[in-house]
């Protein structure tokens, strides 16, 4: 998978169920990836400002604080602002795409979701920001604008 | 008295109708006056206005003095007048001896008279003598009239002829009057004369002898009477003649003959009725006379005109009465209600048919009916007393007990009894009207019947209604549940899917990891083990998928999305889609699309999951041969239709409607060769429907089948 040499981009997955959460976090970093992980929306928003990844893998069905509270207190955070946020639902319901998106979700994926097609994801996540980036280093130094790329369709 | 003839002059005289007049009025007035001095002065005033005459006087004889007098005199001096008194011894007097001629004398120079005159000239006319029928010391005058020439006027002529006529039949009175014959004549006269009926005296012939002022009116004109006065007058003579020659006047009867006579008022010109009552008279001397005395009965005529109007009239007004009462016993007799009048002592005078049944009946019915009837007669004279005690009420209103006299039945009756005063304020009548009881106390009991039915029904109606109410409210709390429980039933699964796919989640992904290696390289057994337990997970994952859907279906809660969008596009997209598939496949797969196909306006998501799950049903259930995938419109319907053909295995006829249903699969063994949950076919209904779309189906088993899906070209939007 694609790695970088000098460093290997940083995942924050936040999942409760556990054993999805471990084996995202493990096939990640079969695929290469540094790998965080959070279990609610309180740790999401820790483990977010004290490691800043790179990316976050975020279920929105989170206990204690679910994952568009998460999701919109990163994105008002300006230390937290330019992170990619890859929402992950169980629902297939059109309405949490929506409101996923309105949350600050960069991306949205359904589960279930075989950690192969997570990664080709997350990789494609991180080309686009990586590209954009590298544009706006050309203009000059501004923060990465939301995208609103597209989603994995459920199988 | 009658005067018959009369002289030319005074014909000629009547020349202008003015004179005419003037001399009309004086000759009336003559006859009618019986005052001699009055003529003359009416004579010499007639004198003074019509001929200028100014100085003129009228001198008589008087039989007691035998003198000449002045009787009136116009212009005479003073002394004169006084003075003047002739013998009539004086023969050699020149008035004297004119007075006994018979011409009018000239004098040029009179002897006289005339006070201031110059016209001392004067013609002295002679009175009376000359129309004397016996020559007579006691009648006689003359007239003396100024002059200035020897011609006498003519009018002074006539002037003195009416007069002679005047002086010698009032002379002639006087004189009779003074004899004791003449005075019964003078009375008779009077008598005749005061009569106001005409009476006639006719000899046998019908010529007239005597006839008084009456009858003189009618039958005679004076000499310058008008033509028309003349003619009535003799016409009125013929008819007299007339009456009397036809009159049966008998000799023997003492009866006066009668008969009516229409004669004509000379002066009025109007039609007079008279009844002529004629008789004979017999004088030894004189013969037979006929005395005929009218009777003027024209008022008379026109009253009995008058009575046998109001007669008519009366008779008229009689026969209506008649009618009246007629009209009214009729209508009382119509009235169903007995109608009874009784006076004041409380007897029957008057009832109506109905009235009569109650209370009367023949003398030859049973016993028990006149019982009955009297008894009947008897409440009612109670009843109409009770009404009298009272006195001062004009109406009385009370119940009676009557009873049926022919059957006995009681016949209760309301009486409304009301009296009639005379105008005296007296008691004359009292009119008492029964109305039967029977029907309105039926009527009462009916309506409280009716009534209580209409309370029993209007308690059932609201029992029921209540009732319909309670179910209502209990099938709305049912409504109410079974939503509650639908809408549970769809959280349950919907909840339920989400657990089962977490779980599910982790056995994909470890499954998935294993195969990949991820945990070390994994055997060839252990591998088509790791597929089984992969394969079996995803067709799991399927059906949760598919239920999720159904129930999202039929719980109404799948969002509809409207889109405008092309057929082609859409086709192209799925084929791709399904292009690892046909791939594998080894088909022929095309798609024929109709040149202008009109966009299509409705949820392409939903358009485009039915045709993935038509084509991929085609393309699993054929093994050889082509699939084809076919667009058209269908104008009359404005209808799109989307047709998936294939030449794969067919359906039966009797499993065409079967497939449709859920969890249908031709052949569902577990080791089936197709796969899929077999809830696709059942879900491309369903979203067909909700498309307001429908999908046909034709097959031949062995040869292929043609899904068709319809959808309106422009879905509207709910």
């Amino acid at each position: 998978m694609a790695t970088e040499a000098r460093e290997q981009p940083l995942v924050l997955v936040v999942e409760d169920y556990q054993d999805a959460r471990e084996m995202y976090s493990e096939y990640l970093r079969y695929a290469g990836f540094r790998v965080a992980e959070a279990s609610n929306g309180f740790e999401a928003i820790e483990q977010a400002s004290a490691l800043v990844p790179d990316i976050i893998l975020m279920d929105l069905a989170l206990p204690r604080m679910d994952g568009w509270e998460a999701t919109r207190r990163l994105k008002e955070d300006d230390r937290t602002r330019h992170i990619p946020i890859v929402a992950l639902t169980g629902h297939a319901l059109s309405g949490h795409a929506e409101s996923a998106t309105k949350a600050g979700c960069d991306a949205f994926v359904t589960k279930p979701c075989l950690p192969d097609a997570l990664v080709a994801e997350i990789t494609k996540m991180l080309e686009m920001c990586r590209k954009l980036r590298a544009a706006a280093a050309g203009r000059g130094n501004t923060p990465i604008p939301r995208s609103g790329a597209g989603r994995t369709r459920r199988d | 008295m009658l005067q018959t003839g009369s002289p030319a002059g005074a014909h000629a005289a009547l020349a202008s109708v003015g004179e005419g007049e003037g001399k009309l009025a004086l000759v009336e007035f003559m006859l009618a006056s019986t005052d001699l001095q009055a003529s003359a002065r009416r004579a010499l005033d007639w004198l003074v206005s019509h001929l200028s005459v100014r100085h003129a006087f009228v001198a008589t004889i008087d039989p007691a003095t035998r003198h000449l007098a002045i009787l009136a005199e116009r212009g005479l001096a003073d002394t004169v007048s006084s003075d003047f008194a002739l013998s009539l011894e004086d023969d050699a007097h020149p008035l004297i001896r004119a007075m006994h001629g018979s011409v009018p004398v000239y004098f040029e120079r009179a002897p006289l008279f005339f006070r201031g005159s110059s016209e001392s000239a004067a013609h002295v006319v002679p009175l009376g003598m000359h129309h004397a029928e016996e020559a007579s010391d006691a009648v006689g005058g003359v007239l003396v009239v100024a002059a200035n020439l020897p011609e006498i006027h003519p009018e002074v002529v006539w002037l003195a002829d009416i007069f002679s006529r005047q002086l010698q039949r009032l002379q002639t009175r006087r004189a009779l009057a003074e004899t004791r014959l003449g005075q019964e004549r003078m009375l008779l006269y009077s008598i005749i004369n005061a009569v106001t009926d005409p009476i006639l005296l006719t000899d046998t012939e019908g010529r007239l002898l005597i006839a008084n002022a009456r009858a003189e009116k009618l039958f005679s004109a004076p000499d310058d009477a008008s033509e028309g006065w003349r003619r009535a007058v003799s016409l009125n003579n013929m008819l007299f003649s007339a009456a009397l020659s036809t009159t049966a006047v008998e000799e023997k009867t003492l009866e006066p003959a009668r008969r009516e006579l229409l004669l004509v008022d000379p002066l009025e010109g109007s039609d007079l009725v008279f009844e002529l009552l004629s008789s004979r008279a017999k004088d030894e001397r004189q013969g037979t006379y006929v005395v005929s005395v009218l009777r003027n009965v024209t008022d008379l005529a026109k009253a009995k005109e008058e009575i046998e109007e109001s007669y008519r009239t009366l008779r008229v007004a009689q026969a209506e009465v008649r009618d009246e009462r007629h009209r009214l016993d009729l209508i009382i007799d119509s009235v169903a209600d007995p109608i009874l009048v009784t006076d004041e002592a409380g007897d029957i005078v008057l009832m109506n048919t109905p009235a009569e049944r109650l209370f009367t009946a023949p003398p030859d019915n049973p016993e028990a009916v006149m019982r009955r009837v009297r008894a009947n007669g008897a409440h009612l004279t109670s009843f109409v007393s009770s009404l009298l005690a009272r006195g001062d009420e004009q109406r009385h209103r009370g119940e009676i007990g009557l009873v049926d006299p022919a059957t006995g039945q009681p016949s209760p009756v309301e009486a409304v009894a009301g009296t009639i005063l005379s105008e005296q304020r007296e008691l004359t009548w009292v009119v008492t009207i029964l109305h039967d009881l029977r029907e309105t106390l039926e009527k009462a009991r009916l309506y409280l019947q009716l009534k209580e039915a209409s309370a029993a029904l209007e308690l059932k109606v609201a029992e029921a209604t209540a009732e319909l109410a309670q179910q209502n409210e209990l099938l709305r709390r049912q409504a109410l549940d079974l939503e509650q429980a639908s809408s549970l039933k769809t959280q349950f699964l919907t909840n339920m899917s989400h657990e089962l796919r977490t779980p599910l989640n982790a056995i994909l992904g470890y499954t998935h990891m294993l195969l990949q290696g991820v945990s070390g390289s994994v055997s060839e057994p252990q591998r088509r083990s790791l597929t089984r337990i992969d394969s079996n997970s995803r067709h799991l994952l399927a059906l949760i998928n598919d239920i999720l859907d159904i129930t999202r279906i039929e719980a109404g809660r799948m969002p509809i999305n409207v889109t405008s969008f092309r057929v082609a596009q859409l086709i192209d997209e799925v084929m791709a889609e399904l292009e690892p598939i046909v791939r594998r496949s080894n088909l022929s797969v095309k798609s024929k699309v109709q040149p202008n196909l009109p966009l299509l306006r409705s949820d392409r998501q939903k358009v485009k999951q039915i045709l993935v799950n038509l084509l991929s049903n085609a393309l699993k259930f054929t093994h050889q041969g082509s699939v084809t995938v076919t667009a058209g419109f269908q104008p009359q319907g404005r209808t799109i239709t989307i047709a998936v053909n294939d030449t794969g295995i067919g359906i039966a006829e009797a499993d065409q409607m079967r497939i449709f249903e859920d969890f249908r699969q031709l052949d569902s063994s577990p080791a089936r060769g197709y796969g899929g949950t077999g809830l696709g076919l059942s879900i491309c209904r369903r979203l067909a429907a909700t498309l307001e779309g429908a999908i046909e189906l034709h097959s031949d088993p062995g040869k292929g089948s043609t899904f068709t899906l319809k959808l309106p070209e422009k879905l509207r939007k709910r």
